[in-house]
């Protein structure tokens, strides 16, 4: 045998044995423990569309969380402003605006608070007239950036933090471009309930109960300035102070206690120092009065507090199913979000649809290939044998690469690696009309090989880069299933020019090496 | 085995005025209906819930309406889905799961009143906000009006310009083509479709690269000669491989739509089109654009 050939079919031989390798974690399920320590365990993964589960594709209104950090900034103002004796007229937050009324002499102090303690504002404008300074600020747009991310950041650790405690295996939880959190729940079985705990905002606030009015009058006239209504679980409603005097950040453990009455579960609470003093404090300052206790704008219940309450412990009770006492849990242990989040987008797949899906693949792609087999055997007798037995090399490289770099297999996935074996075969189909056509110019077999695979690798390059191109563009734009789509068809493109060309030159130059070759058959 | 005899010389260019005018009307035909109909969205573009249930025992889609009660009201589309015999019906909801709120629950309680809590199976449940719909919609379009600007330039760069204006035209007719017969068919354009499309704009430009490899190769070879005539001795040449490589890719696309399930039959539809619309729009709508080019260059020939 050559050198040449020799070295090539050592490489090639060296590369199934390593294709090989990577598959058997994908085909073997009990790995013997010195494999999983020193051989490669990763494997073809199923996506959802197969394996069944829930891809949630869900949006945080970012916006929302921008115009409370506004409001809360504007608080601040109004209370610094007033501790440096700044005479504020006039405060409103219109959006992600703050308007601010001093009298013009004052206007100077504002632009110190603002370059000061509020360097994170803009001023958007300022007018002077008739002895008042109008001052319209805003967060800068670097602030503002810093902020969305930030809400979104902390929105996707929340819902890590909630999934975590939930129990999925392998979720996964990313960022999807400016303001979507990406949330895949491989195998769940009841997608409402895992909606509802991701989904919940969970902001806790800790209210008062307005006793100086009636509700009744409240409801006529709507609530006074400062005051707000809000409504029980079973549709009382409340006039409540509208500043929260707490809110759940202070929360350090959040667990479900059995009631002794018949009042069903409760959640108890358990508040970190900081929020133990100042539950205390607030506890101390508002003794019978009525504290309302109050979860993403819904009052569970508004107890009068009897005495001052130490120890940082409180508990939420409200008539609870066991279940729902244990999702509330959850949800208050990951903390609330930052923002409301709303599913964007949704698609659930169960196990029974996943496993048919599987079967249906795999059927296509024995028949289809099948037939791609037979039919090159029938039109190139030994050079279609040659290309068939590219082909499942082909498919081996193809699963191998696939298994070492984990990638999903999909649905789409599936449909690509079967149109893959009958688009892979164009290579040798190629290169064997080339090869015909030299024959026929009466060149010799050996000459005709040569030609043929020269003449035709510009034209093999060419088709492949463009498919694979499409194959790009697909993933850039492509979600979840169709990503799938687009990994199979470009790796299986590398692999057939790889076995289709290289693997195919190696057997006939063995065969021009070995003894002169006369006819060959094609 | 041979299907073309070798020396075949079919005088492809010579029908092109007629193929041209007849490729024409069927893309405006096909141009209209897009812009004044459209296309069915699916609810990857349009927004809204899609809902794959299974039962145990014959239903009918009447049945079905009744049962989902409340949720059946409005602008409900029912219909058969899967195997003929597999009690698979697709239910498309107008809105999305969270605007009708605990879509799973609801279907369960009111399915089960009429068919029994085993009497049927949510197997899928797809829900997708309309301004998720419509940005994914954007993207699509865009993704495949930039795959075909790509394959041109390639071309550009690879061959010359004008092979690249003419497997741009070819490739917009395939894509056209592909979609008229989609809305004939009356399948829903969704995700995909678009990867079908995109597939399709990829592999129907191979046989326009083939035919211009040849074509670079005789033009190099034989300067006396007409460039009407290499290119149709180049398709000529070149006609073998095309139709095998064509019917391999047919042959499974022929397995995936027949055996491959209901997800996956309108993808393989759109490609089975597609490809097929690549081989003609290779020989009958890139040689008529590159031969238009070169008239159009030398106006005193």
């Amino acid at each position: 045998m050559q050198r040449g050939v020799l070295v090539r079919l050592v490489i090639f031989l060296i590369a199934t044995a390593t294709a090989v390798v990577y598959l058997v974690p994908t085909f073997v399920h009990d790995l013997p423990p010195w494999w999983t320590q020193y051989m490669p365990s990763d494997r073809i993964h199923l996506g959802l569309d197969l394996q069944g589960g829930s891809h949630l594709v869900l949006e945080v209104k970012v916006d929302q969380a921008i115009e409370n950090t506004v409001e809360r900034i504007k608080d601040d103002i109004v209370k610094l402003s007033r501790e440096k004796k700044i005479p504020v007229t006039e405060a409103v937050r219109q959006g992600n605006q703050i308007r601010l009324k001093v009298p013009a002499a004052s206007a100077d102090a504002i632009r110190d608070l603002q370059k000061g303690e509020f360097s994170n504002l803009a001023i958007l404008s300022s007018q002077v007239s008739g002895g008042t300074a109008d001052f319209v600020l805003t967060l800068s747009d670097k602030e503002l950036r810093a902020l969305r991310d930030a809400v979104v950041d902390q929105s996707l650790e929340t819902i890590r933090n909630r999934i975590d405690q939930f129990g999925v295996s392998e979720p996964i939880i990313q960022r999807q471009g400016q303001q979507n959190i990406l949330v895949q729940l491989p195998g769940i079985q009841d997608p409402e309930r895992a909606k509802e705990i991701i989904g919940k905002t969970a902001l806790l606030e800790f209210k008062l109960v307005d006793d100086s009015r009636s509700v009744e009058e409240a409801l006529k006239i709507g609530p006074p300035p400062g005051d707000q209504i809000l409504y029980g679980q079973d549709r009382t409603p409340y006039l409540l102070v509208a500043q929260a005097l707490m809110t759940g950040e202070y929360i350090a453990d959040a667990h479900v206690r059995p009631s002794s009455r018949l009042e069903g579960p409760y959640v108890e609470l358990v508040l970190n120092n900081t929020g133990a003093r100042l539950f205390e404090r607030i506890t101390a300052e508002n003794v019978k009065r009525r504290l309302a206790i109050v979860l993403d704008n819904k009052v569970y219940s508004a107890p009068v507090i009897q005495e001052r309450i130490g120890g940082g412990r409180a508990s939420i009770t409200g008539r609870f199913e066991m279940k729902d006492a244990r999702d509330l849990a959850i949800i208050l242990r990951a903390g609330a979000l930052p923002a409301p989040v709303e599913v964007a987008e949704e698609r659930t797949v169960g196990p029974s649809l996943g496993s048919d899906s599987i079967r249906q693949g795999v059927i296509s792609f024995a028949v289809g290939s099948s037939l791609v087999i037979l039919f090159m055997l029938i039109y190139y007798k030994g050079a279609g044998l040659l290309a068939d037995i590219a082909l499942m090399f082909h498919i081996l490289f193809l699963l191998a690469i696939l298994a070492a770099f984990k990638a999903v297999l999909t649905l789409p996935g599936i449909a690509g690696i079967v149109l893959i074996a009958g688009m892979a075969v164009d290579a040798n189909v190629l290169i064997n009309e080339r090869i015909r056509e030299e024959l026929r110019a009466g060149k010799s077999a050996r000459a005709a090989i040569e030609a043929g695979y020269e003449r035709a690798l510009p034209a093999i390059i060419d088709t492949n880069v463009t498919t694979f191109l499409s194959g790009v563009i697909l993933f850039q734009f492509g979600t979840g299933p169709i990503k799938g789509f687009a990994v199979t068809l470009c790796v299986g493109i590398l692999t057939t020019v790889v076995t289709a060309v290289y693997m195919t030159r190696i057997y006939y130059d063995w065969r021009i090496g070995s003894r002169k070759l006369a006819r060959i058959s094609i | 085995m041979e299907l073309i005899k070798p020396g075949t010389n079919i005088p492809f260019t010579k029908y092109r005025h007629i193929a041209v005018i007849l490729s024409t009307i069927v893309n405006l035909a096909v141009l209209a209906f897009l812009i004044f109909r459209g296309p069915v969205l699916g609810v990857d573009f349009a927004g809204g819930t899609v809902v794959q249930l299974r039962f145990t025992q014959k239903a009918t889609i009447s049945q079905i309406r009744e049962a989902l009660g409340k949720l059946g009201e409005g602008d409900v589309v029912i219909q058969d889905f899967g195997q003929e015999g597999s009690n698979e019906f697709l239910v498309r909801l107008e809105k999305t799961a969270v605007q009708l709120g605990a879509l799973t629950e609801q279907l369960r309680t009111n399915l089960s009143q009429k068919f029994g809590p085993n009497g049927f199976e949510i197997r899928r449940i797809e829900s997708v906000g309309p301004k998720v719909g419509s940005e994914l919609r954007q993207k699509g379009t865009w993704s495949v009006i930039a795959a075909t600007i790509m394959m041109g330039v390639y071309i550009w760069v690879r061959f010359q310009l004008r092979f690249g204006v003419g497997a741009v035209i070819a490739l917009i007719h395939d894509v056209l083509v592909t979609t008229g017969a989609l809305m004939l068919a009356g399948y829903e354009f969704d995700l995909t479709i678009i990867a079908a499309l995109l597939t399709v704009v990829g592999y129907s430009v191979n046989d326009t690269v083939i035919v211009c490899d040849r074509v670079r190769e005789h033009l190099r070879k034989n300067r006396r000669e007409t460039l009407e005539n290499l290119i149709n001795l180049s398709i000529n040449e070149t006609l073998s491989r095309t139709i095998i490589t064509t019917g391999t890719a047919l042959l499974v696309l022929f397995a995936l739509f027949i055996l491959g399930g209901g997800v996956i039959r309108p993808f393989a539809f759109a490609l089975l089109v597609g490809f097929f619309s690549g081989v003609y729009s290779t020989i009958f709508i890139a040689s008529p654009v590159i031969l238009l080019w070169e008239k159009g260059k030398k106006p005193s020939k």
